[in-house]
């Protein structure tokens, strides 16, 4: 059973390298503040990177401390999103206790690029030095992907279904386009979408390092990620969890629920390129624009903005601008596109849930947040923010885009309501 | 022959401590008569952490096969002075 039911975006959550809730973080980025600073730890040291966009406020000293040690970090983030989403929406943080929500209508799609990443190498090091009988018997729910889905399913009560979409930096919009589909499908009346990530730890910084992938501009933490720049080399790595609850138009009325947007269209494709490198001509992201546009019912010229993934690759930010431009044609001289990656780093998992909410928040409040470290731009054939733009008034939409290793692209088009 | 076993009120607190950081139930609710799972709540994952930690504050060994029979914190208590006696 397909519905033509309109989905709508009721509550907003996140903590990021910007703040540990939606307003600060949503002031971090009009503000123009970057997130990332240098990373002072001793593991960090011999890094050929030693930067990232670590959370500004630390989940342990937003959770109850047993809530915390039985999740890892990135459950951690997931809960503080979620929690934050939940009640934004006007309902009741307490499993099932919310009579506004039949919790056998209510499904949770909570993404995570890595998984647990931490907790599987510090379970590894408990190991080697101390035996098998010192491994965390948490050690699996905390490590399996699917842990902060879980866990924030639990903390709601949600039974219509938990779903953890891997795809890489495209995951968190991935999740987006799963709850609206499921409410779409009539599976549920609610989701709590997101995506979450805590993969700050020296082996995936190695990793991503060894790709070539990562800024390494060490010495200059907030002028590092600087998408479209002339000097850009390289993404910076971010840590956090954003959330967003979509309700069916219906349920969301029924309630009198306070609506920031339409989720209107979502479409994902792939490239079928490359296992890392971007479609130099940008022929998936392009399709994926394209298909959300249809699903949406939207055409390029209701597009008014669009937060890009622009990660501050050499490569990605120039197949992603052609690719933008291929798919609103002569529409893309009046949209207004952006990077908020300029000022958290790059959250991967977390990306498309972090840069939805700013999306959905651009339109909310007809400001586009800037694209800081724009000192010598390339010419890309966009009108790119290097200050904040207001938007206009009236009907409009936006698009954000996320994609990722695999040829991963997501599309998912918001518009005013 | 001295003995090294430690006084019943010394591991009972000491236990405690370590059911509160791993379970978060109050030290002193953690009292003799009290069962884990039945009365504190502490589901069995969070046992297995209690055992290993308890093994490391201690200095003793807890078998796998043994934990079933720790029922209270009393049988705890008990079986810990036994093995450090």
């Amino acid at each position: 059973m397909v519905t033509t039911r309109r989905v709508l975006v009721t509550g907003l959550g996140a903590t990021s390298p910007l703040g540990g809730d939606v307003a600060s973080t949503w002031q971090g980025l009009l503000d123009g503040r970057s997130g990332v600073t240098q990373l002072t730890d001793e593991w960090a040291e011999g890094l050929e990177t030693r930067i990232a966009g670590t959370v500004a406020v630390e989940p342990t000293e937003q959770l109850e401390r047993v809530r915390a040690r039985r999740l890892d970090r990135s459950g951690q983030f997931a809960v503080v999103a979620a929690n934050e989403a939940w009640a934004d929406a006007g309902l009741a943080v307490e499993a099932g206790a919310d009579p506004l929500v039949d919790t056998e209508r209510l499904a949770v799609a909570m993404a995570s690029g890595i998984g647990g990443v931490t907790t599987l190498l510090s379970n590894y090091d408990a190991l080697l030095q101390k035996g098998p009988r010192r491994v965390s018997p948490l050690s699996i729910p905390m490590l399996m992907p699917n842990g902060p889905a879980a866990a924030v399913g639990l903390t709601i009560g949600a039974r219509a279904g938990v779903h953890t979409p891997v795809s890489a930096c495209a995951s968190g919009n991935e999740s987006i386009a799963l709850g609206i589909d499921l409410i779409r499908l009539g599976r549920a009346d609610v989701v709590v979408v997101g995506g979450t990530e805590a993969a700050i730890h020296a082996l995936p910084l190695a990793a991503f390092s060894r790709m070539m992938a990562l800024s390494k501009r060490n010495d200059d933490p907030a002028a590092a990620s600087r998408p479209w720049d002339a000097g850009r080399d390289g993404f910076v790595m971010g840590e956090g969890g954003a959330a967003l609850v979509l309700e069916s138009e219906e349920h969301a009325r029924a309630r009198g629920a306070k609506v920031y947007a339409e989720a209107a269209g979502a479409a994902i494709t792939a490239d079928s390129h490359d296992i890392a490198q971007p479609d130099p001509e940008g022929l998936g992201a392009t399709r994926a624009m394209r298909r959300a546009l249809v699903e949406g019912g939207l055409t390029p010229a209701d597009i008014v903005h669009i937060n890009a993934h622009a990660t501050s690759t050499p490569q990605g930010d120039v197949a992603e601008a052609r690719a933008i431009r291929q798919a609103l044609e002569s529409a893309v001289d009046r949209v207004v596109v952006t990077s908020t990656k300029s000022m958290t780093g790059h959250l991967l998992g977390a990306a498309g849930a972090l840069e939805s909410v700013a999306t959905v928040l651009a339109l909310h409040h007809r400001k586009v947040p800037p694209t800081i470290n724009l000192d010598d731009p390339e010419d890309v054939g966009l009108d790119l923010a290097d200050k904040v733009r207001d938007l206009p008034a009236g009907d409009a939409a936006a698009l954000n885009n996320s994609f990722g290793f695999g040829g991963h692209n997501v599309a998912i088009a918001f518009r005013t309501v | 022959m001295t003995s090294t076993a430690p006084a019943s009120e010394d591991v009972r607190a000491a236990l405690a401590d370590i059911v509160n950081e791993v379970a978060g139930i109050p030290v002193e609710d953690v009292q003799l008569d009290k069962a884990f799972i039945d009365d504190l709540d502490v589901d069995s994952l969070s046992m297995v952490e209690v055992v290993v930690a308890a093994e490391e504050k201690f200095g003793v060994t807890i078998p796998d096969d043994e934990v079933k029979n720790l029922t209270t914190v009393g049988d705890a208590v008990a079986f810990i002075i036994n093995a450090k006696g």
